[in-house]
């Protein structure tokens, strides 16, 4: 088992090289020039100059990447080009609203997923069936940005029921940070039970076809706690497995779900950051994102064999 | 007095829910950047300054200078030297002294900080000198009718020295302003709390003050009907019959001293060889094929007044004979016509918003009739300014924010060496009459030179002004004696709460 | 796509046409998403000539109008027929989905089908880069491309086709492993026939399936991205219209004039539910697990 860890932690490392030279290569395509976009409407020569210099936006493009990778690798990320804010900084500031954006999310997702899944694959073939997956798909094809700005119009503005957008910190006013939270929450989280709902379904469609459950109800026992008991506790564990891949889908999604309710974290961030030129942000950001997303797969890796007795052989 | 007590009490009650709520929330169109006033450069950034940090002098609604922390200024005779008188008694928020030498120590900070971005607008600057305690003494290498107006912006406002020092001062300011700063998250608000020893601190009614940056317009006006937000800027054309329909909003718009205008590419390269680059009929016709009323009407709902000239109509530079064209296909038809052309083609290139867009739209099904086929092309902004500045485009739609001095809206943007002339027009006598402008202290003859300049930019047409730029604040019933600013600021002296 | 099925049909499992077809019939959700996309199809082709009105030229004398007998779908802020521009903003929207899934196919299976026979090397190297993409959000990394390309339809496309390509990459792989290990696949190499030979006549047929369903699902994805593009202001530019730059003016008029925003949002939520139902049914009737 610590073999396996340890051999997809050594995969992971290219993985990252790659993943750095494309954070790179990608902010040295984006068109314009940050040091234009940095001075503003002043344009004396030496200014630009400097501020090129500061950057180190004239030196050969392997210098500056190896520049980056090398205080990156020292924990120094560099500082925001826009408001001088050190990235490692806002990083740490903005990951736990986004964690808590994920994290509502999944619940919202989980609570959708798990029992249209289950339903309809105890009901399976049945309208309830259809009924309950075109429903769970509906979530997955509505647009975010579209449903987000909907419930604004009518929650918030017309019957003034939750804050239209923000974010203020749990340690604040706990109460008023859920009631924020909520509406994004939702939106993100109703993209995910999709998967959610699918994954529960077919699993559970598994597990009861296998010879327990088969013997179980053979043996009479009530349909609802054979389903309850043992089928949702066998199906559980790729759910559990999904749900941690989900995660990096989450971060993602995160992206257009904090433009539109204007919630400071790691999504609003980049976008931000990619429009404003701020190129360190850029980096920073999309690196951690990327190195966070390849924990949780890993991690979702590590879950799956140490679950699975058969896998474990095999790893 | 059973009765007294129960008054005391109510008003005890009064007071503590009085205080809680003298926050003040304003919400901005974006964050803003760096929080230090010789490296800034946004819009929103000078929003929070005109709170932060005060300046030598402030302006009026009506554009004059009137004193802030210089109270009295004169010019030396032959205008080459300017005298503050300062405040006496101000405090910067560390406790600092606000002296001449502090004075000093910025103006020569906004000149010779390498990555100052107020260096353009101090160029006149050749030393400054602390006479005493309370005067300073700005000795320019030329004469400067502009310099007062920089000195009321950005450049003119004064930082604790010491607190220049630490390099992180951007993330922490000190100034001398009615607040000073508590804390920053970014792209989430910016809180700045009264500070007691100004000397005006009377005339400030609010504890707190919070910026939240949040840019999509509607989301922004939805927070304040809501009741999260007291005070919002530049509210979006499309939401202003929500916004004047709401019984507890106050719609307060202001015409700005900013515009909104058409640059053509008429001597910046390859681009430029075109019959609209060339040819000055041709431009004439398409400024004629141009209604400007239509787009005050379906973009702007109404707030969105027409231009035909750099300088707003509160400008005493301004001048009615360069007002805003009507629209006349049959004459600009003629006119391409006599320009020895029958359809002309080019490439529209504008930010990607969706009011700039509705404005292009607007103007390529104009224009068409006329005979002018357009394309249209989104960029984004960042991207824009590299173009415009290579020459990579045919007609940019650019905006400009104004300042209080008629050179800030004219110089930079059609001298041949201007820095954000991107089209490159060129033209000596252009040039000269401009320069002449901007040495000049009398206003009778300043505007002759403009007047004369104008002359030539109409026929010239190197940017085509298209609207005054708005500053459209709402704000709620709550909030009272707010007045909107022409340049487009937040002045909170004597704005309170309804009691 | 459709002659690429049949041809997996053939080589594969040559009964196993007719056993789908029933199966994705008796689905009804799946049928459903099939009718649903058949319309939105139809009405991208000859929709166009059906508009009553012109969907580009403004008319400053109807802006904001409300549905009526006249403007069935209202007129927009720039008075426009919303309907004629739904019309003609769904082949843009359609195609942003086609086009951007078929630029991802192309050029990801033929890496999946390379990394996975090759295995080595070669196959550490495509795998690894795969990895690296698919890190990066799907959208962050469409938003970069999009704006390096600069905002059109255009770039929208191959914007969303590249980052969409790491997906196919990877199944493409991993079905490529699986159809290795079979007798007839091995036959062939032990024969000696040349590789090219041997993926194109009996890898790729057998990888074309799940494919079919990733690509159906993925055509839904896509159109929600050109949307999201579009309302970043990245995706199909003025004064055409697309659902998604429908959506991003309209969000300005949420308010005022609802109709604006309602109906190209309720097209693009039908046509990616359509997409989702018919990819979801595909995989049901192509999964052999499921009988």
């Amino acid at each position: 088992m610590l073999r396996y860890i340890g051999r997809r932690i050594l995969i992971a490392i290219p993985t990252l090289i790659i993943v750095s030279l494309l954070v790179f290569a990608l902010q040295k395509l984006l068109p314009g020039d940050p040091v234009l976009t940095m001075a503003g409407e002043e344009r004396d020569p030496q200014v630009l100059a400097y501020l090129r210099e500061k950057y180190r936006l004239d030196d050969p493009i392997p210098v500056q990447y190896f520049a980056w990778i090398g205080s990156a690798l020292t924990g120094n990320l560099g500082i925001s080009l826009r408001t001088d804010i050190p990235v490692l900084d806002l990083i740490l500031s903005k990951l736990p609203v986004t964690l808590e954006l994920a994290i509502m999310a999944m619940i919202v997702a989980l609570a959708i997923g798990i029992p249209t899944g289950i339903i309809s694959a105890v009901k399976k073939g049945t309208a309830v069936d259809y009924t309950a997956n075109v429903i769970a798909l509906s979530g997955l094809s509505i647009p975010n940005f579209w449903l987000g700005i909907m419930l604004i119009m009518l929650i918030s503005v017309r019957w003034q029921l939750l804050p239209a957008s923000g974010y203020v910190p749990p340690t604040e006013d706990l109460w008023l940070n859920i009631k924020t939270m909520l509406m994004p929450a939702f939106v993100l989280g109703t993209g995910l039970a999709a998967s959610l709902m699918r994954h529960t379904r077919s699993a559970m469609l598994g597990v009861m076809r296998s010879d327990y459950i088969r013997t179980a109800r053979a043996k009479g026992l009530l349909s609802r706690k054979v389903i309850l008991k043992h089928a949702l506790r066998n199906a559980l564990v790729p759910i559990v497995t999904l749900s941690t891949l989900l995660f990096g889908e989450l971060l993602a999604g995160a992206v257009l779900t904090e433009q539109i309710f204007t919630i400071p974290g790691f999504g609003k961030l980049i976008v931000d950051a990619v429009f404003n030129r701020d190129y360190a942000v850029v980096q920073g950001v999309v690196l951690c994102t990327a190195v966070g997303f390849i924990f949780m797969n890993l991690l979702a890796d590590v879950l799956y064999v140490l679950v699975n007795p058969r896998l474990r052989h095999a790893a | 007095m059973k009765k007294r007590l129960l008054l005391a009490l109510a008003a005890g009650l009064m007071m503590t829910t009085a205080a809680s709520a003298q926050t003040l929330r304003i919400g901005l169109n974006e964050d803003p950047d760096v929080l230090d006033p010789h490296r800034a450069r946004t819009f929103v950034g000078r929003i929070v300054f005109t709170s932060l940090c005060n300046k030598l002098v402030d302006i009026t609604p009506d554009l004059k200078f009137t004193p802030e922390l210089a109270t009295e200024w004169q010019w030396g005779d032959d205008g080459k030297s300017l005298t503050f008188k300062l405040r006496p008694g101000v405090k910067f928020h560390d406790g600092e002294p606000l002296n001449a030498a502090a004075v000093k120590a910025n103006i020569d900070r906004a000149r010779t900080l390498p990555d100052s971005l107020r260096k353009s607008e101090l160029t006149s600057v050749d030393n400054v000198e602390a006479v005493d305690d309370l005067t300073v003494k700005v000795n320019l290498s030329r004469a400067d009718a502009t310099l007062l107006s920089q000195l009321s912006d950005r450049a003119g406002m004064i930082m604790s020295p010491k607190a220049l020092t630490s390099a992180d001062f951007g993330q922490k300011p000190v100034c001398s302003g009615p607040y000073k700063f508590v804390e920053r998250v970014q792209n989430d608000r910016i809180v700045l709390e009264k500070f007691a020893d100004h000397w005006d601190a009377k005339n400030f009614n609010f504890e707190r003050i919070v910026f939240q940056p949040i840019p999509d317009t509607t989301v922004r006006l939805a927070n304040l009907r809501s009741g999260n937000l007291d005070l919002i800027e530049r509210l979006a054309p499309s939401d202003v019959p929500a916004a004047k329909s709401d019984a507890n909003l106050v719609f307060a718009p202001v015409s700005g001293i900013g515009y909104q205008g058409l640059t053509i590419n008429t001597n910046n390269g390859e681009r430029a060889k075109s019959p609209l680059g060339k040819d000055k009929r041709v431009r004439q016709a398409f400024e004629l094929s141009i209604d400007r009323n239509v787009i005050n009407e379906v973009v702007g709902a109404g707030i969105y007044p027409p231009a035909g000239q750099p300088f707003p109509e509160a400008s005493p530079y301004n001048n009615p004979k360069f007002g805003p064209t009507t629209r006349d296909v049959a004459k600009a038809k003629q006119l391409l016509k006599e320009a020895g052309v029958d359809r002309v083609k080019f490439e529209l290139t504008f930010g990607t918003s969706t009011t700039t867009q509705q404005i292009a739209e607007i103007i390529q099904a104009m224009a068409a009739e006329a005979g002018f086929d357009i394309s249209l092309r989104p960029t984004e902004f960042a991207a824009m300014q590299k173009e415009a500045q290579a020459g990579n485009f045919d007609v940019n739609v650019i905006g400009w924010s104004g300042r209080v001095d008629p050179d800030g809206n004219i110089h930079a943007f059609v001298t041949c060496k201007g820095a954000l002339n991107d089209g490159r027009y060129c033209n000596e006598q252009v040039d000269k009459l401009l320069n002449d402008a901007r040495v000049t202290n009398d206003e009778a003859k300043r505007k002759q030179l403009y007047d004369a300049a104008q002359e030539i930019l109409k026929q010239d047409l190197p940017i085509i002004y298209t609207y005054y730029q708005p500053w459209p604040f709402v704000h709620t019933k709550k909030v009272q004696n707010f007045k909107p600013y022409p340049d487009g600021m937040i002045r909170l002296q004597g704005v309170k709460f309804a009691s | 796509m459709t002659a690429t099925a049949a041809i997996a049909d053939e080589v594969a499992l040559p009964k196993k046409r007719s056993r789908v077809l029933a199966k994705f019939l008796k689905n009804k959700s799946a049928v459903l998403g099939g009718a649903i996309v058949l319309f939105f199809v139809l009405a991208a082709l000859i929709g166009p000539y059906l508009a009553p009105y012109d969907p580009i030229k403004p008319s400053f004398t109807s802006i904001r109008k409300m549905p009526s007998a006249l403007f069935w779908f209202g007129t927009d802020e720039l008075g426009r027929d919303v309907f004629s521009r739904m019309l003609w903003g769904a082949r843009a929207s359609i195609m942003a989905g086609v086009v951007s899934v078929f630029i991802a196919i192309v050029l990801g299976v033929p890496f999946g089908l390379v990394a996975g026979y090759f295995g080595g090397l070669i196959d550490a190297a495509i795998s690894r880069a795969t990895d690296a993409m698919l890190a990066i959000p799907f959208l962050i990394f469409a938003i970069a491309l999009a704006a390096f390309l600069g905002p059109s339809l255009t770039n929208a496309m191959i914007a969303i086709g590249l980052s969409a390509m790491p997906i196919f990459i990877r199944l493409t792989r991993g079905q490529v492993l699986t159809v290795k290990a079979e007798d007839y696949v091995e036959g062939a190499r032990a024969i000696g026939l040349p590789d090219f030979w041997i993926l194109v006549r009996y890898v790729l047929p057998n990888v074309l399936p799940p494919i079919l369903v990733q690509g159906t699902l993925t055509i839904a994805t896509a159109i929600i991205a050109e949307a999201s593009l579009s309302f970043l202001g990245l995706g199909q530019q003025p004064p055409n219209p697309s659902w998604g730059s429908m959506l991003n003016t309209a969000k300005n008029f949420m308010d005022q004039a609802p109709w604006m925003s309602i109906f190209p949002g309720s097209a693009i939520f039908l046509i990616v539910l359509g997409f989702n139902l018919l990819g979801d049914g595909l995989r049901d009737a192509l999964d052999p697990r499921e009988q």
